[in-house]
């Protein structure tokens, strides 16, 4: 185990070090990045200032959202970018070549590249969020900040989930990509904003199928001190992150399943 | 107790399933859903034995079975049927154990970080295979040394040419030590002088290091130059497995006696019906003989009676020829 | 001109056997579009007051959006990319056909024939399959529809235009990758796709009238609600005409630029 994350740390610093080969146009792309993430946000905040509330909810607390779930987001994207990409390695056939070597081909799909850039993303998201917290006027125990961290810790493990059942797609098909994709960037476009506005059978979508909404709407209820309009118990507004990590290893198994089909047919 | 051998591979097959593709707009439109499949018969019974330190040629023309074979024996691929038995280990159950174990260069596909100086890469695969440092170093040194690799470790591998990167591939595939080399077409799209230096490198290598190779190719003068064993592959499964010469005399008997005389002299007609000229380049004449039919001093002798002959020698026929035949024959 | 048509039909006959991709696409295209107007709901139910556009309008706006999402130049064309990174680009030179015309004819076929197959059912779905409060409405008469006609052909133009200019940026390796990633989000969030343009600030709108964006998504929506007086059509068919011969001329000059700069490296 210690190994594995040795080797990751190692893989990591290859990647980093790849990538400020060009450090000019790395900060440049940060810098872009975070600009138009932050136009993004400019959006909300028009709709805010046109609309003044969303069912109850005010600026600060979609903010939390907003910064909860891109920090997630970044986090996984960056961290788990091998699998973002994996459609290209598998179809130039570089997924033999993860074969042929002694480690798990989690491990090394995964240390392909740790994409620094999204940097952009999250100082823009941290901004918000640290922002939202201050503009909320809840005290922020102790409790409530671990909450805090630990949720978009499990949402970072959610979206790495799904970029890996996305990988685990390409063993089949790179067309159907999309469908999956749906999933993380309509999750992330669904979880700027809370839960209770959508139908129920989205709400569902985003509980019981893709639980984006128990690592980003739940704990932000908790967080925020509001009360549950959809009334869902509290605990679960706790228990969020070990759902994060739990769609994780379950996407593991699926990716297992994926490497079985591969080395079967070799496609 | 003779050891076992270090490979054994025992009737695999392996069938594709292939999607049509249809075409046309309407077809393009009709039918998200529906998929017609075609069945492709890739391996239909592969058998054969390595012992080790063996080099061995796995040749055959595309499309033939090579790729298919190799990745099932590399791991990454599993059969349908058959047995396959490589350093005690089948490859596909136990490919973590196994794959420590072996070397595998695929010429077309690089395994080096292409942004980053080839040591880097070097270092990283230490890590990978979990090499000791003190075998790693010694390793490299070893792989630096006999590749001339010296000057180009800090340079990007993007930055470097066909045969250099070749070169660093070799080393990458051998600095954990293993005991078996898969090398796919290692030297497709080399220049001479690069194909030269890959060649004596895995001759040595093969010599030295007790190391079984087996290396598919494209290129003849890759089998002519390294290997005493060639297996061919046709239609999936093994046409020939046997020496070179063995290959030569299985598909044609033929030699070539050559022979030099003044270019603008008139030939005489052969006697002998086993003979016939193939070729006159200036003063080389190229004649083909069976020489189960036509002992060779035979022909000489004839051919010494009637021309002023300023040299001769007795060659095989090109092994491309052979190739050609032998895939003729097959009907391939 | 007849090559080019001959271009364009062969890369639309190519793109539209990508089936399983467009059928992922529309549903990805489906519950984005949902998800926004229902965003949208929750924002025009928390206030009373009188909004630039009327939340019919806005659920409409966003359908079109949707619709035609692959009329957007949000990616480049991935060949004529595979051809600039393995330095193939000689190929291109030898044949009788301008460079930068044929990959406008490839850049037209890119943008129309994935829209043709998604269009329709993603139409279908928002007039006839949705609950009442989030369906599609009929343009107010055969005048709009027919400026809507008018400007989208105007916003395949300009799209195309900008999808060239992604093409030609990647002779630029570094560059290449800067404007890959970062033009698309600009597209979103300035094109109308992510908040109908109308809704954003006051002072704003004038700034976004005149960016190229705005003419892929906006203009058309508005003509189609009859937003917009069909008697500014001349105005804003004007604007989208102006800026695609813009960037069709900075198109072919980077591509001037850039082939010298191929050439002289011998890429």
């Amino acid at each position: 185990m210690m190994d594995a994350v040795r080797l990751y740390c190692r893989y990591v610093g290859v990647s980093v070090r790849a990538q400020m080969q060009y450090p000019a146009s790395f900060v440049m792309m940060t810098i872009g990045m975070f600009a138009v993430t932050a136009v993004e946000f400019a959006w909300v905040w028009a709709l805010f200032s046109r609309f003044g509330t969303l069912q109850g909810w005010a600026l600060p607390e979609v903010a939390l959202l907003y910064g909860m779930v891109h920090i997630a987001f970044a986090v996984a994207e960056a961290a788990a970018r091998g699998f973002d990409i994996f459609h290209r390695q598998v179809r130039g056939g570089d997924f033999d070549r993860i074969l042929v070597r002694p480690r798990s081909t989690v491990l090394q799909v995964i240390g392909m590249e740790f994409q620094l850039m999204r940097v952009g993303r999250l100082a823009q998201a941290l901004l918000v969020l640290v922002w939202a917290v201050a503009a909320l006027g809840v005290r922020l125990t102790l409790g409530r900040a671990l909450l805090l961290v630990a949720s978009i810790l499990g949402g970072g493990f959610l979206f790495a989930g799904l970029f890996v059942l996305q990988a685990t797609l390409s063993f089949w098909s790179v067309e159907s990509l999309e469908m999956v994709n749906m999933a993380t960037y309509g999750g992330v476009e669904a979880g700027q904003f809370p839960l209770s506005i959508y139908r129920p059978s989205f709400r569902n979508f985003f509980l019981f199928v893709i639980p984006l909404a128990t690592v980003n709407y739940l704990p932000a209820l908790a967080i925020a001190g509001k009360t549950d309009p959809l009334g869902f118990p509290v605990w679960l507004q706790w228990a969020s992150p070990l759902i994060g990590i739990l769609f994780f290893l379950m996407s593991l198994l699926v990716w297992q399943v994926g490497v079985r089909h591969y080395t079967s047919t070799g496609s | 107790m003779a050891p076992l051998p270090q490979v054994i591979v025992e009737n695999l097959a392996k069938t594709y399933r292939i999607a049509k593709r249809r075409t046309g707009f309407l077809g393009a439109l009709g039918g998200i859903a529906r998929r017609e499949y075609h069945l492709v018969r890739a391996l239909t019974g592969v058998s054969f034995e390595l012992e080790p330190g063996e080099l061995v040629g796995y040749i055959g023309p595309n499309g033939a079975g090579k790729s298919t074979t190799i990745k099932i024996l590399s791991g990454i691929l599993v059969p349908d049927s058959g047995r396959c038995q490589i350093l005690g280990k089948v490859p596909w159950r136990e490919r973590a154990a196994y794959v420590g174990q072996i070397g595998v260069v695929f010429g077309q596909r690089s395994q080096l970080w292409w942004d980053l100086p080839v040591v880097d890469s070097f270092d990283l695969l230490r890590d990978i295979y979990r090499v000791p440092p003190a075998r790693y170093g010694q390793s490299k040194d070893t792989l630096v040394q006999a590749l001339g690799l010296a000057p180009l470790l800090d340079v990007p591998v993007r930055q470097l040419s066909l045969g250099q990167r070749m070169r660093c591939e070799l080393a990458a595939s051998l600095l954990h030590a293993p005991r078996l080399l898969f090398l796919d077409e290692p030297t497709i799209g080399l220049d001479a002088v690069s194909k030269l230096a890959v060649r004596d490198f895995i001759r040595e290598l093969n010599r030295q290091r007790e190391l079984t190779v087996i290396l598919t190719t494209h290129d003849m003068d890759d089998i002519e130059a390294l290997c005493h064993r060639v297996m061919v592959i046709g239609r999936g499964s093994i046409l020939f497995d046997g020496t070179l010469d063995r290959l030569r005399a299985s598909v044609s008997p033929e030699r070539r006696l050559i022979i030099e005389v003044p270019p603008e002299l008139p030939l005489p007609e052969l006697a002998l019906p086993a003979a016939r000229v193939v070729k006159r380049e200036g003063e080389q004449v190229h004649i083909s003989f069976d020489p189960r039919v036509v002992r060779p001093a035979q022909l000489i002798g004839e051919l010494s009676a009637s021309l002023p002959l300023r040299d001769l020698y007795v060659v095989n026929p090109p092994i491309e020829e052979i190739i050609a035949k032998l895939y003729g024959v097959f009907d391939l | 001109m007849k090559p080019y048509l001959s271009v364009l039909r062969i890369r639309s006959l190519v793109l539209l056997q990508y089936r399983m991709a467009a059928f992922a696409g529309m549903c990805t295209q489906i519950l984005f579009g949902w998800v926004r107007v229902m965003i949208l709901e929750g924002f025009y139910t928390s206030s009373t007051a009188l909004q630039p556009m009327s939340y019919a309008q806005a659920v409409t706006y966003i359908w079109l959006g949707q619709a035609m999402l692959r009329m957007l130049p949000w990616d480049g064309d991935l060949e004529i990319q595979a051809m600039i990174r393995k330095g193939d680009l000689a190929y291109e030179l030898c044949r009788p056909l301008g460079l930068y015309e044929h990959w406008f004819a490839r850049a037209i076929a890119l943008r129309t024939a994935p829209t043709l197959i998604r269009a329709l059912p993603v139409f279908a779905f928002a007039f006839f399959l949705l609950p009442g409060p989030y369906r599609m409405q009929p343009p107010p008469g055969w005048l709009e529809m027919g400026a809507w006609v008018l400007t989208s052909v105007g916003a395949l133009l300009l799209s195309a235009a900008i999808t060239n200019i992604i093409n030609i940026s990647m002779l630029w390796t570094i560059s290449g990758e800067g404007v890959l990633r970062l033009l698309p989000a600009l597209v979103l969030i300035f094109s109308g796709m992510i908040v109908p343009l109308p809704l954003l600030p006051e002072w704003s709108q004038a700034v976004l009238r005149f960016l190229p964006f705005s003419g892929l998504v906006d203009t058309p929506s508005r003509f189609y609600l009859g937003h917009l007086p069909v008697s500014q059509l001349p105005g804003y068919l004007g604007t989208q005409l102006a800026w695609t011969g813009l960037l069709v001329a900075l198109g072919r000059w980077l591509l001037h630029r850039g082939m010298k700069r191929v050439v002289v490296q011998g890429g």
